[in-house]
């Protein structure tokens, strides 16, 4: 089994309140790996660390063999780490083929000049964008919403969206942060088909999660964060009986 | 295959109504209205320019004026006895593009962290700053002038004769404008269907989306700048060798605002909408500046209100009604309008 993404120490704070404390693990090529923790532990500080939003203050990562340095978040996504938000960010006022034709940009090369005299070079990438872009949206099954406008598509769609366009920038970790969050059983259901899917394909996914009960059925490792520690990281089965993820999540025992 | 004929038989009427405009105009009207008619042209290219900054990358620039007077100045300079200089006009406008685009790049580099109110008060400062330094620097080295500004700069066309009918240069301008402008609305067209188009609405709609979509944020904006900077250059060399006299007090806030009223009151990102903005703003502050005068002559019998601030009056009205009653400009893009209604959706249900 081959290591995607290798996360050493990783230490990351805001003043004096320490969001990660030495936080370190592995990432296998080809599994779904799981984030989880109570409000507050640092998943999403963590998710940001690794997708270059913030500025780590400690740690190493080598993701796909190279050390990652991140300066900024585009750099990480042209290393092949692409991600979701946890509030959605879409393009609101661009349709939905539209934002998945952002996701191009970095796969693409037009210049300004280029796009000026419309070569036949940078209208045959252009019409490549828009083909690719229409497969995405097929793929996370809303093809038939191409062109409406993201701000006006259905929850579960925006969230399948962010995915397409997350997919378009041709990641080698999808980075998915709280995807079922405010979703209906049956629109959890679609997005737990589709996230195996993805898998299926050969991207590895890291998932922060809420929905326990979506974790421990698809996700192959899970990690457990509490006050920006990580107490616990193995197979689903083991993590859910440890002592210290069960007191994470419900306190300790009262003892007399 | 028919839309494709029914866009070519639009391009060709458009082109002959272009032509023969000014004839209908200079005939009906006389020179006055044809001056009007260029400086409408040089407008187009000004509004078009900060566009592409304020409509498609939503980086309000309250100084884009500046850019206006970088290729004015490199126009007179390059083109007039001030130094003895005579460049040709094919020349100096790429060069005047070039040095603006460089001066929106320079604007562009330490604003890029800045969004809304703070940018455009930084982009204000900018302005200024080049408008005092034109206004400064005769000294040690006399290099623009200072405020007498620089004169008999050379025109760009002569009065000509063709079969023995006398062409007055104002016709021949026109017709060079109306080249330029053209050529502009296609480079903002193709530029807005690409990827870099796409970028720069992208970094409007969310940042931060932007760059985990790869984007560049730091590149693409400074391209934005430079874009809308360059059109501005070209713009202003065409308005020293049509004034044939620049000074720096032809660049001041107002300008900036006027042209920044263009975009918004025509419709922000939409190409059209912007045309008509600078036509619209253009014309009427002249009509009624022309009208004003006469008309309460001949109302009262004298002029209770001097002609140049009431045009500033009416002016301000307009705006109000606009605002008031179109917000998303006179020919919204269909991507703006959407925003509007859906934000008028939102109040009506929170």
């Amino acid at each position: 089994m081959t290591v995607l993404l290798q996360a050493d120490n990783i230490a990351k704070h805001f003043g004096g309140i320490r969001a990660l404390k030495d936080v370190s693990l592995t990432i296998n090529a080809g599994e779904i790996y799981g984030l989880i923790g109570p409000n507050g532990a640092g998943k999403t500080t963590f998710f940001n660390v690794i997708t270059g939003l913030y500025q780590r203050d400690g740690g190493d990562i080598v993701f796909a063999g190279q050390p990652l340095h991140v300066e900024s978040p585009h750099e990480v996504t042209q290393a092949g780490i692409a991600r979701t938000f946890q509030n959605i960010r879409l393009f609101a006022e661009m349709s939905a083929l539209e934002n998945v034709m952002v996701g191009r940009h970095l796969r693409s090369k037009g210049s300004v000049i280029g796009a000026m005299l419309r070569t036949p070079a940078v209208r045959a990438e252009e019409a490549a964008i828009k083909t690719k872009a229409l497969e995405l949206l097929a793929y996370v099954g809303i093809a038939g919403k191409a062109e409406v406008r993201a701000a006006s598509l259905s929850y579960g769609d925006q969230r399948r969206l962010e995915i397409a366009r997350a997919l378009a920038t041709e990641p080698k970790l999808l980075a998915l942060d709280e995807p079922a969050a405010g979703m209906n059983a049956t629109e959890t259901a679609g997005l737990r088909a589709l996230i195996e899917k993805v898998r299926a394909d050969g991207t590895t996914v890291l998932l922060i999660e809420h929905d326990v009960k979506l974790i421990m059925g698809l996700c192959d490792r899970v990690a457990v964060l509490d006050y920006g520690e990580k107490i616990a990281e193995d197979v689903p089965a083991v993590v859910q009986k440890d002592p210290r993820v069960v007191s994470a999540y419900l306190g300790v025992p009262y003892e007399q | 295959m028919y839309a494709q004929k029914k866009k070519i038989a639009g391009v060709a009427l458009i082109g002959v109504a272009l032509a023969i405009l000014p004839f209908v105009i200079g005939m009906g009207f006389g020179n006055a209205w044809m001056r009007m008619l260029d400086f409408a042209l040089l407008y187009i290219m000004l509004a078009l320019g900060l566009n592409i900054v304020v409509g498609f990358a939503g980086l309000l620039d309250l100084g884009y004026i500046a850019f206006y007077a970088v290729g004015a100045y490199i126009y007179a300079l390059l083109a007039s006895p001030h130094f003895g200089l005579h460049w040709p006009l094919w020349a100096i406008l790429p060069l005047g593009a070039l040095v603006a685009g460089m001066f929106g790049m320079l604007l562009g580099a330490p604003t890029l962290r800045l969004r809304g109110d703070y940018l455009a008060i930084v982009t204000l400062g900018f302005g200024e700053i080049i408008r005092i330094f034109l206004n400064n620097l005769n000294a040690p080295i006399n290099i623009t002038n200072g405020p007498k500004g620089i004169a008999g700069i050379d025109p760009l066309a002569k009065n000509i004769e063709i079969f023995g009918y006398a062409l007055h240069s104002l016709y021949l301008i026109y017709y060079l404008f109306v080249a330029l402008a053209l050529l502009i609305v296609v480079v903002t067209m193709r530029l807005e269907k690409s990827r870099l188009g796409r970028a720069w609405v992208a970094i409007r709609e969310d940042e931060i989306a932007a760059k985990a979509c790869g984007i560049n944020t730091r590149n693409v904006k400074l391209l934005a700048f430079a874009m809308g900077a360059s059109f501005g250059g070209v713009a202003g060399g065409l308005f020293a060798g049509f004034q044939q006299f620049v000074s720096p007090e032809s660049f001041g806030l107002f300008e900036s605002i006027m042209v920044l009223c263009m975009v918004v009151l025509g419709g922000m990102g939409n190409i059209p909408g912007v045309i008509l903005g600078a036509v619209v703003l253009t014309v009427l502050p002249e009509l009624f500046r022309q009208w004003a005068g006469p008309m309460q002559m001949a109302l009262f019998g004298q002029t209770y209100i001097d002609p140049e601030s009431m045009r500033l009056l009416l002016f301000g009205i307009a705006l109000i009604l606009v605002m008031r009653f179109r917000p998303m400009g006179l020919l919204p893009s269909s991507r703006r309008k959407a925003e509007f209604e859906h934000a008028a959706e939102e109040g009506v249900t929170s």
